[in-house]
């Protein structure tokens, strides 16, 4: 909580304290070039917006920091280490499966299509990967599944199936499912895109509250509300590029650049 | 014209079957059971294989469905019994196989191997198609986790993909039930193998195989319940409106278990 008030988000930041640091990172499919080359620092306890018009490249960079994506140039890093990729003689080769996983059991993902799996339950889906792959004692594990789908406000969906939860009752399940292997950071993909209006409230609550809490959380979003709410840094994205970043405060009120505010007019509109 | 079957021959087939007759339907079981194992077995390893990123593997793969679902099956029944102790220069195929608690005789180990084979070369084919029916979503949320690919697969991808898999699984049980006939060619006596020798015997080819037509028929029939209730439970927990009766009860009963507890 602390952290968020004295958010410094510059040089003076130590390195120990920067979850993200992303530089000039290029991705391309095939021949059209997705990512131009982004630079991006997360702060730990930062809460970064990304948004952009669809097709920017904001999913595909968020993509990328867990490696769901392999990068043709750049760096990423989380928490100080590299992801995917290892370092040998100056070049970058790809890391082993194995030290990938584990890398990636640290950071927490929620899709856009929520991705819960079907033929688990509720509290099955969000204890599968801590006692499969932290090897947590089960009895263990179902108490903080149970914690967790409290904190969700889904104490009583413990033994539905996913196929009988609302979407955004089963995007609430995937944030508690992802929450359950203790992230040093959160990735949200247009969490909430893929939900009937009267339920996107719902899951940005509960965004909203991990944010508070301290989480350092990398949103892509089309929320704007949330943005200027949650966002310690806004970032916009254009044509595979950070074109503007900035305090909410000053970037929904006085974007800087030209393209910014078109969108932002296109959007708020 | 029906008045020259003898119908008292039909009516003991069916209701009053000999003990070598039980014995040949348990073999006619027991292959088809046996072979379509090893077939689901070879046939998830090759469509596995066929997934990997190593290329001499993706071949095997490829050269084992295109021998074995290009030849003809009553080909390899007889390559597996007759060529293959020739072929490796020792007895691949024993007269008889000791395991210990029974024993086995050489031509049905030979049948359920070639029966196997062939059957796996078509698994294969099903398995990948039910992995590939699963949302490639299903695999990143695993590996966002920190599940290797393995795991992943085990947890998460196969036990879907059963769902997708166990249809055409049950119709190719259906036809195995029926293809283990074949092995009567090379001396098994099975179901078919009792029908023609009694055939044979009486000359009485519209009871015997009448009969034995019948009992193939009960065999598969008894498969599409067995079938029919697997896929209803593998339904169940997925899709919330087709529970099983017994599920329905169980649900029913919630309210009232809370109400005891003291719920209010």
């Amino acid at each position: 909580m602390g952290a968020r008030g004295a958010l410094v988000p510059d040089a003076a930041v130590q390195a120990a304290d920067v979850v993200v640091r992303a530089v000039d990172v290029h991705k391309r499919f095939g021949r059209l070039e997705v990512l131009k080359g982004v630079d991006l620092e997360v702060p730990r306890g930062a809460v970064v917006c990304i948004i952009g018009p669809s097709g920017s490249g904001k999913s595909t960079f968020l993509r990328c920091v867990n490696h769901l994506e392999k990068i043709d140039a750049g760096r990423i890093e989380v928490n100080g280490r590299l992801i995917g990729y290892r370092e040998r003689n100056g070049k970058l080769v790809e890391d082993s499966e194995k030290s990938i996983a584990r890398q990636r059991a640290e950071i927490g993902i929620v899709f856009q299509r929520f991705n819960l799996f079907p033929h688990m339950t509720a509290l099955e889906n969000i204890i599968e990967a801590p006692v499969h792959v932290r090897g947590v004692p089960r009895r263990d594990a179902v108490v903080g599944a149970e914690a967790l789908l409290e904190r969700v406000g889904l104490a009583d969906k413990r033994d539905v199936y996913p196929g009988k939860l609302s979407g955004g009752q089963q995007q609430r399940v995937a944030i508690a499912r992802a929450l359950a292997m203790n992230p040093t950071l959160m990735l949200f993909d247009e969490a909430t895109s893929a939900l009937d209006p009267e339920m996107i409230g719902e899951v940005l609550d509960v965004m909203k509250v991990l944010a508070r809490e301290g989480m350092t959380m990398i949103v892509v979003t089309h929320e704007m509300g949330f943005a200027r709410e949650a966002a310690d840094r806004v970032a916009m994205m254009d044509d595979g590029r950070i074109v503007e970043e900035g305090r909410p405060e000053e970037f929904f009120v006085a974007p800087k650049e030209e393209r910014t505010r078109q969108f932002l007019s296109k959007i708020l509109a | 014209m029906l008045a020259a079957v003898d119908w008292h021959v039909v009516w003991e087939r069916l209701f009053h079957p000999d003990e070598i007759f039980l014995r040949a339907l348990l073999t006619t079981v027991y292959i088809a059971v046996a072979a379509q194992i090893l077939g689901v077995v070879l046939g998830l390893l090759a469509a596995l294989m066929r997934m990997s990123h190593l290329a001499p593997l993706r071949w095997l793969s490829g050269f084992y469905v295109l021998i074995f679902r290009g030849t003809p099956l009553l080909v390899q029944i007889f390559f597996v019994y007759y060529g293959v102790n020739l072929l490796f220069g020792f007895a691949l195929i024993p007269t008889t196989l000791d395991f210990g608690l029974f024993t086995m005789d050489g031509a049905v180990f030979a049948g359920i191997l070639a029966l196997g084979l062939n059957e796996g070369a078509y698994m294969r084919e099903i398995i990948r198609a039910g992995i590939d029916a699963i949302d490639r979503g299903q695999m990143e949320a695993a590996r966002s986790l920190g599940m290797r690919h393995g795991l992943a697969m085990r947890r998460i991808v196969l036990p879907q993909a059963a769902r997708v898999i166990v249809p055409p699984l049950g119709n190719e049980f259906n036809a195995m039930i029926k293809n283990t006939s074949l092995v009567f060619t090379i001396g098994v006596y099975e179901m078919f193998s009792d029908a023609e020798i009694h055939y044979s015997q009486t000359f009485q080819p519209v009871e015997f195989f009448g009969a034995v037509a019948i009992w193939y028929l009960v065999l598969t029939s008894v498969w599409t319940v067995i079938q029919a209730a697997i896929e209803r439970k593998l339904a169940a927990s997925e899709r919330a409106d087709e529970l099983t009766l017994w599920e329905r009860i169980v649900e029913s009963w919630t309210p009232v278990q809370a109400w005891a507890r003291g719920a209010r």
